[in-house]
């Protein structure tokens, strides 16, 4: 089995391409196959903890959570989420911030990466 | 001991999104991705401005002035002074009539040796062509 790095720089609320990256992660892992996935700039938006969930918008929290609790890894760039006010305390249990080196240490290995830019 | 070579090819304009700064800092972050690393793994990345990306080039951008933000055109310098590869594409310099004089080329003030390669589209298709992974800003 491979691994698969995503990386996502696309607001959570405002698109579906999160909504997308998280069903590809769901797919892979089913297969079997390992993935971290790297959110980054507008991205961070979904390790925020405690979004309420409306039909209008993109949520996201409840699918993460479960995709984590069976072996997803998720990173926040961290000097994105706080220049947006998303700070540590208000994280998602589960989701890790690191700077941006993480995500090239991820792709190091990664059998493919897929990169999804921001907006 | 092994390599992994990121290519980042940046094609739309500065400050309207923060897509090229994105691509710049996380081309940057190759100096330090070594503390993710066994000892001798390396990542490089390469750099590509392609398409209204090359207007992320200009030189004597104000950003700090105007916004009170670090310059797209520091971002670059500071690729520069890291020894990384910079590429421009020359068509597309070439549709906006701009000029190598227009753009940034080097960065002596940063202490920088390495300078811009403004290069035919073709020879950036031969530098993603050799890079294990794009990443598309």
């Amino acid at each position: 089995m491979g691994k698969l790095t995503i990386g996502c720089f696309a607001s959570l609320v405002g698109s579906t391409n999160l909504d997308f990256a998280v069903k590809l992660s769901a797919a892979a892992m089913e297969k079997g196959h390992k993935v971290d996935l790297w959110v980054s700039g507008n991205g961070t938006m979904i390790s925020i903890k405690d979004q309420r969930a409306f039909k209008d918008y993109s949520s996201l929290e409840k699918p993460l959570k479960e995709l984590m609790a069976k072996g997803l890894n998720v990173t926040a760039c961290e000097a994105c989420a706080e220049s947006r006010g998303y700070h540590a305390d208000h994280t998602l249990e589960g989701v890790k911030r690191f700077s941006m080196d993480w995500y090239l240490g991820s792709a190091f290995d990664a059998d493919r990466l897929l990169h999804i830019g921001g907006e | 001991m092994a390599t992994t070579k990121l290519g980042f090819v940046v094609q739309r304009p500065g400050y309207k999104s923060e897509n090229p700064k994105l691509a710049l800092t996380h081309a940057i972050a190759s100096q330090s991705v070594e503390i993710y690393l066994k000892d001798g793994d390396i990542v490089t990345a390469d750099i590509a401005f392609i398409g209204d990306g090359v207007l992320n080039c200009l030189k004597d951008q104000k950003a700090v002035e105007n916004y009170d933000l670090n310059s797209t055109e520091s971002h670059i310098k500071m690729s520069l002074l890291l020894d990384l590869n910079v590429l421009i594409c020359r068509e597309d310099l070439d549709r906006f009539g701009l000029t190598e004089s227009d753009i940034v080329i080097d960065a002596p003030e940063f202490g920088a040796d390495m300078e811009v390669k403004v290069v035919p589209y073709a020879e950036i298709t031969k530098m993603m062509e050799d890079q294990d992974h794009l990443l598309f800003f």
